[in-house]
């Protein structure tokens, strides 16, 4: 895809102390387009979008967004980039102490210089596209999960961003819930023609929603493509997380001693 | 054997490198140039909080001690039949050293722990880090006012701790226990100094204020963000704060008061 | 709460820690507003200055009328030079009069007592009294009645 590609990562290699979390990754996320990573809990999706937006540097490896090369990138310039960036984590990550107009016009205070009643109509435009225009007068601690993710959603998008990413939107959500957040970024990227990443384990409700997925295990890429491709991919692993079976090329049991050295049988020497 | 040895060095390491890591991130706050139109009205907020509700206990505290100097002076100093003094030495100890001294412990205890709590929180939900993402830095946002506000609020409550213990002091000497009022102030008066004590005793109280303010924002930001991290890193402002203000008191009191 | 209304809360309290430095300052350390009052230098020399110390008051009948700056050995005499501030309201002190160390109470701290004389002329600026009374030394008070001298 090559010009298209909005981010790309050249193999990247990431620890953590002292455990290897990606060893040498290579992937492409194409510009205007909703691209999904999938991989099993624990293999370091979150750190791919800290990684992405430089709140961590990789061991080497090179990590480019829109053209910039972002773990050289100098602070005042990575503060820059990272305004046509918006996350939405996993929490909602809302300021506690401010009600949901403040916090959704955070963003536009400290980066604008707007006028007030500007700043005013901007974020009920922006809390009217995630349907609660209504609640702007509750705060953080009166709303229920999905509201929350919608809040913050509604923040992430306040100053147009190029680019957004979502940090496991559907995790832990009420069917509801999960059907209106998959049509708020559906809707978003249409309309916007925002580049959206999204981290996820929720298998269907992601690849009913991207265009592109990759999926990340032990480290690497194990199988990328278009959903159609994914599902006819000969790899078992990918089989495996793709249809949910319990035992495959990744194991029921955690890595362990034989069994009846363990529970004191065999042996018997 | 050579395992403990191993985690003693280990530990070593540790209280290095966590020294170390505090010490950029203070530069890290300090560096940033503070923005006034914005950056007022988060100070202000934060200088109540820290401040303003840390009154009551401070004000308690200061009355009950003032009044328990006032009560143990006069057992001692009427043996000698120098009650006439007792407004020297509430004075002099309250201003010298109960006044920042006790004031820190207390800060440290009500509002240290409190930011504490409150930044560890915020990173534990990850608000520190979406700010980031926002393309703001908590560094300057979150922490900064907050260590302002304890380095200003702090020497103001020590010096309405020192003004309430004396008053205190007074109720019980001069209207209890009966201590002419006019040999009570003289007293206090010919042998406080403005400079070397009251001044000496403030310059404590900022010290103490700029300690107790940096290792609680220090424990927060630095916390592991879970709700066993948060609340040892809780513990562990309020232990710090006291072992640090109590250990500089010493240092302090030995260069203002001692001679050398 | 309104913004505006912790700003006036914090400001109560910001005036709130000036007061109370400013009850520390006069009340307290007895610092007085005209603290930086005229003053006139006189001299006086011990040949023993015990436990008298500078900032220390020099009084007349019990009022004090100055501090003590200073106090040095003079080298020559082998005698302590003391250095005192008297306020310039006190301008008449006769020139015959005596510089005493006393000690308020048994065991307080010294003090400069000037015990006034008859003369017409009056101290001025610099001069040094004439006459002195040393620091009653307790201890030694006491081996010389031991002693029997």
């Amino acid at each position: 895809m090559g010009s298209t590609a909005y981010i790309s990562l050249k193999d990247v290699v990431f620890s953590r102390s002292g455990r290897r979390i990606f060893d040498g990754i290579t992937l492409d996320i194409p510009r205007g387009k909703i691209t999904a990573i999938m991989g099993p809990s624990g293999t370091g999706k979150t750190t791919l979008l800290r990684l992405i937006g430089g709140q961590l540097r990789p061991d080497s490896g090179s990590v480019r967004v829109d053209g910039h090369e972002v773990p050289r990138l100098k602070r005042k310039a990575l503060y820059a980039l990272r305004e046509k960036m918006g996350m939405l984590f996993q929490s909602g990550a809302l300021f506690t102490d401010l009600s949901v107009f403040e916090n959704v016009a955070f963003p536009l205070r400290v980066h604008t210089k707007l006028p007030e009643d500007m700043i005013h109509d901007i974020v009920l435009m922006k809390l009217e596209a995630v349907g609660l225009r209504g609640a702007r007068h509750l705060m953080p601690s009166e709303l229920s999960g999905g509201m929350t993710r919608r809040v913050a959603l509604a923040r992430s998008i306040a100053l147009d961003p190029e680019l957004i990413m979502y940090d496991e939107p559907f995790a832990g959500q009420d069917p509801i819930a999960m059907g209106v957040l998959v049509k708020l970024i559906r809707d978003l990227n249409s309309s916007m023609g925002l580049t959206s990443v999204l981290v996820s384990h929720d298998v269907p409700e992601s690849l009913s929603i991207c265009h592109y997925a990759c999926i990340i295990a032990d480290g690497k890429v194990i199988g990328e493509g278009t959903p159609e491709e994914l599902k006819a991919h000969p790899s078992d692993q990918v089989q495996q997380f793709l249809q949910g079976q319990p035992d495959g090329p990744v194991p029921f049991h955690y890595p362990a001693d034989d069994a009846g050295k363990d529970f004191g049988l065999g042996g018997g020497a | 054997m050579l395992d403990r040895i191993a985690s003693l060095g280990r530990l070593g390491l540790d209280i290095v490198a966590s020294l170390g890591r505090s010490g950029r991130f203070l530069a890290g706050v300090l560096s940033g140039v503070p923005r006034p139109v914005t950056g007022f009205p988060l100070l202000v907020k934060q200088i109540y909080a820290v401040g303003v509700l840390s009154l009551a206990i401070v004000v308690v505290s200061g009355l009950f001690i003032g009044m328990v100097l006032g009560l143990q002076g006069y057992t001692i100093l009427s043996d000698y039949g120098s009650e006439a003094a007792i407004g020297q030495m509430i004075a002099l100890t309250l201003v010298r050293e109960l006044g920042p001294v006790v004031t820190a412990l207390l800060f440290a205890g009500r509002a240290g722990s409190a930011l504490t709590a409150e930044i560890g929180l915020m990173k534990a939900t990850e608000q520190l880090s979406s700010m980031e993402m926002m393309g703001v830095d908590p560094l300057r946002r979150v922490i900064a006012p907050r260590l302002w506000a304890g380095f200003i609020a702090m020497p103001i409550l020590a010096l309405i701790f020192s003004v309430v213990g004396i008053w205190g002091g007074m109720l019980v000497g001069v209207e209890w226990l009966g201590v002419f009022e006019g040999s009570f102030w003289g007293n206090m008066q010919s042998s406080v100094d403005f400079v070397d004590d009251v001044m000496n005793g403030f310059i404590k109280s900022v010290v103490f204020g700029f300690v107790c303010a940096w290792i609680a924002v220090f424990q927060g930001y630095d916390c592991v963000p879970t709700s066993a991290g948060i609340s040892s890193a809780t513990t562990k402002t309020v232990v710090y704060s006291s072992l640090a203000v109590l250990g500089l008191d010493f240092v302090l009191t030995a260069v203002m008061f001692g001679d050398f | 709460m309104a913004q505006r209304t912790i700003e006036i809360i914090v400001g109560l309290f910001m005036v709130a820690g000036l007061a109370a430095l400013l009850v520390l300052a006069l009340q307290v350390s007895g610092l007085s507003p005209k603290a930086a009052e005229s003053t006139y230098t006189l001299y006086a020399n011990f040949n023993d200055t015990g436990g008298l110390t500078p900032r220390g008051k020099v009084s007349m009948a019990g009022v004090t009328v100055g501090t003590i700056e200073s106090i040095s050995l003079d080298k020559e005499t082998f005698q302590a030079r003391v250095k005192m501030s008297i306020h310039s309201e006190v301008d008449n002190i006769p020139a015959d009069s005596s510089a005493v160390i006393r000690t308020s109470g048994l065991l307080g701290e010294q003090y400069i007592d000037i015990s006034v004389g008859g003369d017409m002329e009056s101290l001025q600026a610099g001069d040094t009294f004439y006459s002195t009374q040393s620091a009653m030394n307790l201890e030694r008070l006491i081996s010389n009645f031991a002693s029997g001298k």
